[in-house]
């Protein structure tokens, strides 16, 4: 209990000290996730209305798969990405394993499944609501799709926040592909990781109210920006 | 030059849900006048029959042609559903979107949508959510929406179901405006009186097949089947 007590005044002190490290680290962990979840969500989101528009031979099955693969364990998709960014991988001559951009890498692999199957819910029952109508104005497939993300786009907010709090929360793919590098790919999870395993255990806690008091905030932030709370709106 | 789009050709034309034959086999020809009513029970296919005529209920056998090409046929064409189908926009964006859908400009669109909700008394709830208008709003915002293209052929399934007289009133006086412009009207409505002051013809449907296609006047003076005679008398027909 004592640790808690310890954590609680700890973070409090980092944060209105404004410790350098501590704000090198969130800033960092900010810039790898919110980079992360742009480039999913330009992966996932068309592709989960494209699933709820058009039938295909294999759509089922690309369903499943990705319902599946949200529970992708985080550490295999950082062996695999260390594996293809390693030197002796097909991507080593890039140079990129123990960088941001791997960690960016492995988390947009981790989250695009997630965010999908989330969208896809929703957008299948907006087409279901739609698609009668859609159909009868001779929309085309760009024009229905771009209909469901438009008037779907709070709905998807809520499937791009899941896709966050996966991607900030993250730390066993981005400790293989980042390595923990002080200065260069240490961000809030591997830093906890790092300050529990050398037993600083108030420091680590410290760094986890932070973590959650950054995601907290980030979703209101989004929550605010989309209005989606507003009085007569979706 | 835009073609002729009729007449409207259909032969042995059927749908199928899991295996089931919810309309036809048809043969019908629509000529390019005048006003089609669509009447008969509940679950006598009139819905599917007018969506198989526009084109969005799959046909499961028999052919429907239109006299020019498929494809400029659905685009001349536009259809109110009976539960008016709201996007999740504004009223102005909701009215000005099939306009979108062809490439007019978003501004054009947006100008020409504010004079149709003004047709519809709309006017004051262009940045109204369309899904909070009441249900009389709805439909006429749907009617808005399918005639800002000008369509060739309206079809219409049972717009006024559930509206209380002065909407209704509304919807068909706009109804009749459009028909006296040009538009082909084909509606569908449990609402005898309303079809003795729309219809120039009248399709009997009942299970699924037409079973009297004839000018209104003969068939409100004396219908030919006895099915539609006890119809039209209010019995239960089965």
């Amino acid at each position: 209990m004592a640790d808690l007590w310890d954590g609680i005044a700890q973070a409090f002190w980092l944060l209105v000290t404004l410790d350098k490290d501590l704000v090198e680290i969130t800033l960092r962990s900010l810039r790898v996730t919110l980079t992360a979840l742009a480039i999913a969500s330009m992966i996932a989101l068309p592709l989960a209305a494209l699933l709820a528009v058009r039938r295909f031979r294999l759509r089922r099955v690309t369903i499943a798969v990705l319902n599946a693969l949200m529970g992708l364990p985080p550490v295999v998709v950082g062996l695999i990405v260390y594996v293809l960014l390693s030197r002796a991988g097909p991507l080593g001559v890039l140079g990129l394993l123990f960088t941001p951009t791997a960690m960016i890498i492995a988390q947009v692999v981790i989250i695009v499944p997630l965010v999908a199957s989330i969208a896809h819910q929703s957008l299948r029952e907006l087409w279901s609501d739609y698609h009668d109508l859609l159909i009868s104005m001779n929309a085309s497939q760009v024009q229905r799709i771009k209909a469901l993300l438009w008037d779907g786009r709070r709905a998807l907010l809520t499937a791009a926040l899941a896709g966050f709090g996966r991607a900030i929360g993250e730390v066993g793919a981005i400790m293989v592909v980042g390595g923990n590098i002080d200065h260069a790919t240490r961000v809030l999870t591997t830093a906890i990781a790092l300050e529990t395993g050398k037993g600083e255990f108030a420091m680590a806690l410290g760094l986890g109210f932070v973590l959650i008091a950054m995601a907290v905030a980030v979703n209101l932030a989004i929550h605010w920006l989309g209005h989606t709370e507003s009085e007569g709106r979706w | 030059m835009t073609q002729q789009m009729f007449p409207l050709v259909a032969k042995q034309a059927l749908v199928r849900r899991r295996g089931k034959v919810l309309v036809g086999p048809i043969d019908l020809t629509l000529a390019g006048q005048g006003t089609s009513i669509v009447v008969g029970p509940n679950g006598a296919g009139k819905t599917t029959l007018l969506k198989m005529l526009h084109g969005i209920a799959r046909m499961g056998g028999g052919s429907l042609n239109w006299a020019c090409p498929m494809e400029q046929a659905q685009r001349r064409q536009a259809f109110v559903f009976q539960t008016p189908i709201m996007m999740r926009r504004p009223v102005v964006e909701n009215i000005a979107y099939p306009l979108q859908l062809i490439g007019v400009p978003r501004k054009e669109a947006r100008m020409r949508a504010a004079q149709w909700a003004e047709r519809i008394n709309l006017g004051d709830a262009l940045d109204r959510q369309a899904v909070l208008l009441s249900g009389g709003e709805r439909q006429k915002l749907a009617l808005a929406r399918a005639l800002i293209r000008e369509p060739d052929v309206l079809f219409l399934d049972e717009p006024c179901a559930s509206l209380d007289g002065r909407a209704t009133r509304e919807i068909e006086d706009i109804l009749q405006e459009v028909a006296a412009a040009g538009t082909r009207l084909i509606m569908s409505t449990h609402n005898m009186g309303q079809a003795q002051r729309l219809a120039d013809e009248v399709l009997f449907v009942l299970h699924g097949r037409i079973h009297e296609f004839t000018p209104a006047k003969a068939f409100f003076a004396g219908p030919k089947t006895p099915q539609a005679s006890a119809f039209l008398r209010g019995d239960i027909v089965e």
